[in-house]
């Protein structure tokens, strides 16, 4: 199997759905020749034409209402948002129009399309170019919302979401387009189901549930726990929305304990939910409070490298935090 | 004058009339179905209907895609659908076609009729409309996209995406508005910039049209020719129907409390109604017996339609959380 970062398993997710079904277009700004801020469509207008990978103008509402009006037509739109931070813009087609669409015509229509965007921080991205945003996705019924963390699952989940009859936002860990290379499998063995969360450390004492580049973090963090007895079950969820709540409720009922490591800003963030919702589930399991590890609550990470250090986790703050948890 | 060369024979154009009567006579019976504590909220298309159903005559329902808006009734009944489904939509019954009880009874949508769900937030459907033009235009079967709004919508960022998107592409696509010269108590001086909406087309370098919305053959001819520009490759137009407002935003407005009560009087009297049937009885093509006999024609169906809607079944409560997912 050959090895890929997670921009280039996206890129080849995105290009093996290409091949397999002509229906299948994408469309963003720079998404053509340039292939992409990030390269994640890079090469693909030169083997599938201009109109099936399509520059759109810098204006992100119409790139998620032509990516809307296409699916309606029976193509699948892969759009692209430069920034996560970019897509509020087109928030009301994405949350009013594209969710609702088959649940406000009473399933006479459906708008299965994915829109892609690189999320989250640690790169100077600043204010602008670093937040992420998953939880107004997820607040939103009609919506699925994947966040993979590793070039594998970026492919795999990809191309299961392109082949999803719904819509689908795929926001990718900017941080972790390069990080890694990994072997990734090709075609029908590359593809991954939704909805299914992975157990990515086996661990006894206490439970993590986290995604995206926090698996990473939380991974280094358990690492420095095993030291004093203390071992890490961790969960990178992978899909948030619908997320996989049975996985989470069998490791609990193994260690008794739970914590949730987020990158976005604590208040209101996804984290909250999984909190609240495994709180009500596995009460009489747990042996102390669940506890949340997020971001601060300041607008966004900024610019300077000392405040986006102070605003990002990282092990020893993800550490302490979970040391917190186990001794409890 | 536009007759057998556009397919305007006397037997469509007394059918249009028709149909404007149907409009007509539902919307006053809706009205006061409203008042009598029946129907809960109405938005009424007096003053629109000869605009409306002049344009859908010029165009092909079944082929062509239409995206409505909320003050398209008469649009909707031109399109297909008939007295009894828009009587079930007012009273929210699971048998609306459009959302089975679901939305506000002015968001139309018909798969089957090519009329495009719509929603209840202002635009949205302009770029979507672009969107759907490229599909067409993929397709190569010369099928147009027609999408109608308000005067009000222009002042989205949403009408600047989709006119400048459809521009670029040449999307066969043609953009309606239906200019009232009031967005709820906002009059036009306060709404839009310059001398009015069609001006705005020469930005996009396509054809901007204003024409009489009271005068049915010319609202036909104009849309026709931009039926014709649309299905032979030469991009999109934008037509500026005025119209007049004749009666308040909807049944939870009072214009009477905002605008000059001597200019509603006045208004009162161009009732585009009267001046179609003229012109018809003008053309020899209608007496006022025959007239009269069509009124009371409809007048039935109108009865009929509302005693069918009002003993229609409500929608099951425990449908409430179906198709919000395409397995659900």
């Amino acid at each position: 199997m050959p090895e890929r970062t997670l921009v280039q398993a996206v890129r080849d997710a995105l290009y093996e759905e290409m091949e397999r079904d002509d229906r299948v277009c994408v469309l963003g700004q720079d998404v053509g020749l340039k292939g992409g801020v990030f390269k994640a469509t890079e090469g693909l207008q030169q083997r599938f034409g201009a109109e099936r990978v399509m520059d759109m103008p810098l204006a992100e509402s119409s790139i998620a209402a032509v990516a809307q009006g296409l699916a309606l037509e029976g193509f699948t739109p892969v759009a692209e948002m430069q920034f996560a931070d970019y897509s509020y813009p087109a928030f009301n087609q994405i949350v009013n129009e594209i969710a609702k669409v088959r649940y406000r015509s009473n399933g006479d229509f459906s708008c299965p399309l994915v829109i892609r965007a690189p999320t989250g921080g640690g790169v100077r991205g600043a204010l602008y170019h670093s937040q992420s945003p998953e939880a107004f996705y997820c607040h939103v019924p009609g919506l699925k919302v994947v966040l993979p963390s590793t070039p594998a699952d970026a492919k795999g989940l990809l191309k299961a979401a392109i082949r999803d009859r719904d819509p689908v936002i795929f926001l990718e860990p900017k941080k972790l387009y390069r990080a890694e290379r990994q072997e990734v499998a090709q075609g029908e063995a590359a593809l991954l189901p939704l909805a299914s969360a992975a157990v990515v450390r086996q661990g006894t004492d206490l439970t993590v549930v986290t995604y995206g580049y926090m698996r990473a973090v939380t991974m280094q963090a358990a690492a420095k726990l095993s030291p004093d007895g203390i071992e890490v079950e961790v969960i990178d969820l992978r899909t948030l929305r619908p997320w996989d709540v049975e996985a989470c409720v069998r490791s609990i009922q193994k260690t008794g304990r739970l914590a949730i490591v987020y990158e976005a800003n604590r208040t209101g963030g996804f984290g909250a939910e999984v909190a609240a919702e495994l709180a009500e589930r596995c009460f009489a399991s747990l042996d102390a409070p669940v506890s949340r590890i997020a971001s601060p609550d300041v607008p966004a990470m900024p610019f300077s490298p000392a405040l986006e250090h102070a605003f990002m986790l990282n092990p020893d703050k993800v550490a302490d935090g979970l040391r917190r948890v186990a001794r409890y | 004058m536009p007759t057998d060369a556009e397919g305007l024979t006397k037997e469509r154009v007394l059918e249009a009339y028709r149909t404007v009567l149907q409009a007509r006579a539902l919307d006053d019976r809706r009205f006061v179905l409203n008042r009598a504590g029946k129907l809960a909220f109405i938005i009424s298309p007096r003053g629109h209907e000869v605009a409306q159903v002049g344009a859908i005559a010029a165009l092909q329902p079944g082929r062509d895609r239409f995206c409505l808006y909320y003050r398209n009734f008469a649009a909707a009944l031109a399109c297909g659908f008939t007295p009894e489904e828009l009587m079930l939509a007012a009273f929210a019954r699971a048998a609306d076609p459009s959302s089975g009880g679901r939305q506000t009874p002015g968001n139309f949508g018909s798969r089957r009729r090519g009329v495009v769900i719509g929603s209840s937030t202002v635009g949205p459907q302009i770029p979507k409309a672009a969107g759907i033009g490229l599909a067409l235009q993929w397709r190569g079967e010369g099928a147009l996209c027609y999408v109608s709004f308000g005067e009000g919508a222009t002042s989205q960022g949403d009408f600047h995406e989709g006119l400048n998107f459809a521009a670029i592409h040449h999307c066969p696509v043609i953009f309606f508005c239906e200019n009232n010269h009031w967005a709820i108590s906002v009059p036009q001086a306060l709404q839009v910039a310059g001398p009015g909406v069609a001006e705005r087309a020469a930005a996009y370098g396509i054809p901007g049209v204003r024409v009489r919305g009271d005068d049915f053959f010319a609202v036909h001819a104009a849309v026709a020719e931009a039926a014709q520009r649309a299905r032979s490759g030469g991009g999109p137009t934008l037509i500026e129907a005025e119209v007049l407002r004749l009666q308040s935003h909807s049944t939870d407005d009072d214009q009477r409390a905002y605008r000059d009560p001597a200019e509603l009087a006045a208004e009162a009297l161009q009732d585009p109604i009267p001046r179609m049937r003229d012109a018809l009885i003008t053309r020899g093509w209608l007496s006022p017996e025959a007239d009269q006999a069509m009124r009371d024609d409809v007048n039935r169906e109108v009865e009929k339609a509302t005693e069918a809607a009002e003993a229609a079944p409500e929608p099951e409560p425990a449908s409430l959380g179906r198709h919000v997912y395409a397995d659900a």
